[in-house]
């Protein structure tokens, strides 16, 4: 098999087969590791065939299959298929070996889970990789929403996984809302699109934007409407407060899908569609705009966390906006390099995270502490992922890290450049602060609150050898960065260098002055920060706002509806029923049940008719 | 060959005949409390058609009319014998042949 788009489409499929086997095939479901088994076997034979098509595919070259869907009298309205080309294959190759990874490491990581649960796990599983391949291969609008909404589903399934917890339950309807918030804009732009250039074909549209027969005057409206879609879907600010909660669901789901591949699909979106985008020069500035206060924001935010998760959740939406500015400066290479790597040093950061959460028993780092002497097997992978993340040099994240700065300021977007920087800043000092907590320092306890032994569990293989394989991959892209320095599309001033490094040590420097050292007090830190740190804790009163528009605003809009639809149309119904049965009971008493009383209705009837009859006129 | 009728005695004269005879029927049927007196009520109505069958068969000298008139007669006998059949029935059942009192369809 040579062809990319028969191996593309066999990558898609496989997932798809194991989803139908374990949803069909109840016992097999039933049995738990077994399903787990099949699961991941389908999800090796998929990376295999995505790295075979990605091997294949060569920067220009483009393979489409498509299968006419929707016909019409011209051509087809909608066509079903794959669209295999550098980008989409090497983004399958990401969905296929972040999905491998982590259903290899479920396997250690649910180790407590009953077999039912397992295999509904596994189930939910398969179905999400097939829905984010066929996401990643769309060659157009509409199947790229279904698959849109499909990922949607799996990853509300797979946050409220534990659907016995309550704040489980209430994050997996939470994160699918604010998502559907989002799509909403989506779909209404898609339609907008179609009905502008009258096709959903990411290929047709690029002719159509390439030969410049697509009207741009109000284009904006469409452009914004999408990128909605991708605002609520990559957790832009203000969009972004579903991504903390979704922390509910198990850490492997969380590296999987709201870390490594479903939050990018807003990125990959605009990616796909830059050329589109392109027209619309303002609402590519909103969209920097956006990315670059929703890395700031979600920075802070990040600072002041307790819970591990938590922090790695905000650090995600934090990178989601530096990619998303990117995508807004042009220079949507840049971003979409990030996406790689973030989606491998993040996937790191989460399951090595989940790891010590095994392990401990517990998400609060102050419940950790002194872990590398414990574990020095996570310690080293989890550093590899915070120094990528940090963007140090020879680790994965400096290089792309670095191509978003130098493409942001090109780009000529000061404001967003400088945010930035702090965004870089605070991402090195937070992600240390967790280091320098959680791993160094004294042990403080072992199973949180309720910990009466101070033993840690053992981490099984099937949990450390995904983190190995992750961090190698780390290390060997930002090696393989220093060596192959691809050709930028813009220009980066000298000094970016530097000041990126410089920023990420002076922030690493300070975590550890204030948390390892202690020359600077923590609470110092508190004081002087006081009005942000009071902010970030109460997320900035984001989740408050949103909680009051809907109670206030929604609610209340709500209870008018209501009263209309009870007093007003529900009035309108019970006059008219009950003239009806006023009306019935008078009229009934014409029926005597006397037949006479008939005949004589009869007669007179008949006279008067021939009376009209023979009526002179 | 029926007798031939008095020549001065014309068509109308017939048809008045019967109109008031039906007109007495109906009159009958509609203000007679006992149900037998409805049925024969019933019987002066089906005479009037009769008698204006005979008429326009006798002008007209059409032999078609006549038979209209045999059939009609048999017809109304069988009607008669059901209908008091009826009455008897309804009256060993409610015991009464009071039509006011048969108002089981009043709505």
């Amino acid at each position: 098999m040579t062809d990319p788009g028969i191996l593309a489409l066999v990558a898609l499929l496989l997932p798809a087969v194991s989803f139908l086997i374990l949803a069909l095939g109840y016992p097999l479901r039933r049995s738990g590791r077994a399903a787990g088994i099949v699961s991941i076997l389908c999800a090796a034979g998929a990376l295999g065939a995505a790295l075979r098509a990605w091997s294949l595919e060569t920067p220009e070259g483009m393979t489409r299959i498509a299968y006419e869907w929707i016909p019409q009298e011209a051509g087809s309205l909608a066509t079903v298929g794959v669209l295999a080309d550098a980008d989409s294959t090497l983004m399958l190759v990401l969905v296929a070996l972040v999905s491998l990874l982590v259903q290899v490491y479920s396997l250690g990581y649910l180790d407590t889970e009953s077999r039912p649960s397992l295999g509904r796990y596994y189930t939910y599983q398969s179905l999400f990789a097939f829905s984010m391949m066929g996401l990643v291969l769309a060659p157009g609008f509409l199947q790229l929403f279904i698959f849109w909404e499909l990922v949607g589903l799996c990853s509300y399934l797979l946050i409220g996984y534990w659907y016995q917890r309550p704040e489980a339950a209430r994050a997996a309807v939470k994160a699918f809302w604010i998502t559907r918030a989002g799509d909403v804009g989506f779909v209404i732009g898609i339609v907008l699109l179609w009905y502008r250039a009258g096709t959903f074909d990411f290929l047709d549209l690029y002719d159509l934007v390439r030969a410049g027969q697509l009207p741009v005057a109000g284009l904006g409206v469409v452009t914004f409407c999408l990128y909605l879609g991708a605002m609520g879907k990559s957790a832009q600010f203000p969009l972004h407060v579903w991504l903390p909660d979704a922390m509910e669901g198990p850490t492997p789901v969380s590296a999987l899908i709201h870390a490594a591949t479903m939050v990018t699909a807003g990125v990959y979106l605009l990616r796909r569609t830059i050329w589109l985008f392109a027209l619309t020069p303002d609402v590519l500035h909103l969209i920097a705009w956006i990315g670059a206060f929703t890395a700031l924001l979600a920075a802070v935010l990040a600072c002041v966390q307790s819970d591990i998760k938590r922090v790695l959740a905000y650090s995600t939406v934090s990178q989601l906006g530096y990619m998303m500015t990117a995508m807004g400066a042009g220079f949507a290479a840049a971003g979409f390099l990030h996406l790689l790597t973030h989606g491998i040093f993040k996937a790191l950061l989460f399951l090595g995270a989940g790891a010590v959460i095994h392990a401990v028993g517990s998400n609060d780092i102050y419940h950790m502490g002194g872990l590398r002497r414990a574990m020095p097997q996570t310690v080293i992978v989890f550093l590899v992922g915070t120094l990528s993340l940090a963007g140090i040099p020879l680790f994965a994240g400096f290089h792309s890290k670095e191509e978003i700065l130098g493409s942001v300021w090109s780009g000529g977007l000061l404001g967003p450049f400088w945010m930035l920087v702090a965004a870089a800043f605070l991402t090195a000092f937070y992600m240390f602060r967790v280091v320098f907590i959680a791993f160094w320092g004294e042990r403080r306890g072992g199973h949180g609150a309720h910990g009466v032994d101070h033993h840690l569990h053992a981490v099984p293989p099937a949990m450390t050898i995904p983190l190995w394989i992750l961090a190698v991959i780390s290390v060997g892209i930002g090696i393989f960065f220093l060596r192959h320095h691809a050709e930028p599309e813009f220009t980066a001033p000298a000094w970016l260098t530097p000041l990126a490094v410089g920023v990420a040590v002076a922030g690493i420097l300070l975590a550890w002055l204030t948390y390892q050292a202690r020359v600077i007090s923590a609470d110092l830190l508190a004081r002087v920060f006081a009005p942000i740190r009071r902010a970030a804790l109460a997320r900035f009163w984001l989740d408050d706002l949103f909680a009051g528009l809907y109670r206030h605003a929604l609610l209340a809009f709500s209870r008018l509806i209501g009263w209309t639809d009870r007093y007003v149309v529900d009035g309108i119904v019970n006059v008219l029923s009950a003239w009806t049965l006023t009306w019935g009971d008078r009229l009934r008493r014409i029926q005597s049940g006397l037949p006479q009383d008939y005949v004589y209705g009869v007669a007179v009837g008949l006279l008067l008719l021939l009376i009209w009859v023979q009526w002179p006129r | 060959m029926p007798p031939a009728l008095p020549a001065h005695v014309p068509l109308h004269a017939y048809l008045v005949l019967a109109a008031v005879l039906f007109a007495i029927g109906l009159f009958g049927v509609v203000t007679r409390r006992n149900i037998i007196g409805i049925l024969l009520g019933i019987e002066l109505m089906l005479n009037s058609v009769n008698i204006n069958l005979v008429a326009f068969a006798r002008f007209s000298g059409d032999v078609a009319g006549l038979v209209f008139a045999v059939f009609t007669i048999s017809i109304t006998v069988a009607e008669v014998a059901l209908g008091l059949a009826l009455v008897i029935l309804i009256f060993r059942v409610r015991r009464t042949a009071v039509a006011d009192h048969l108002d089981l369809l009043r709505g």
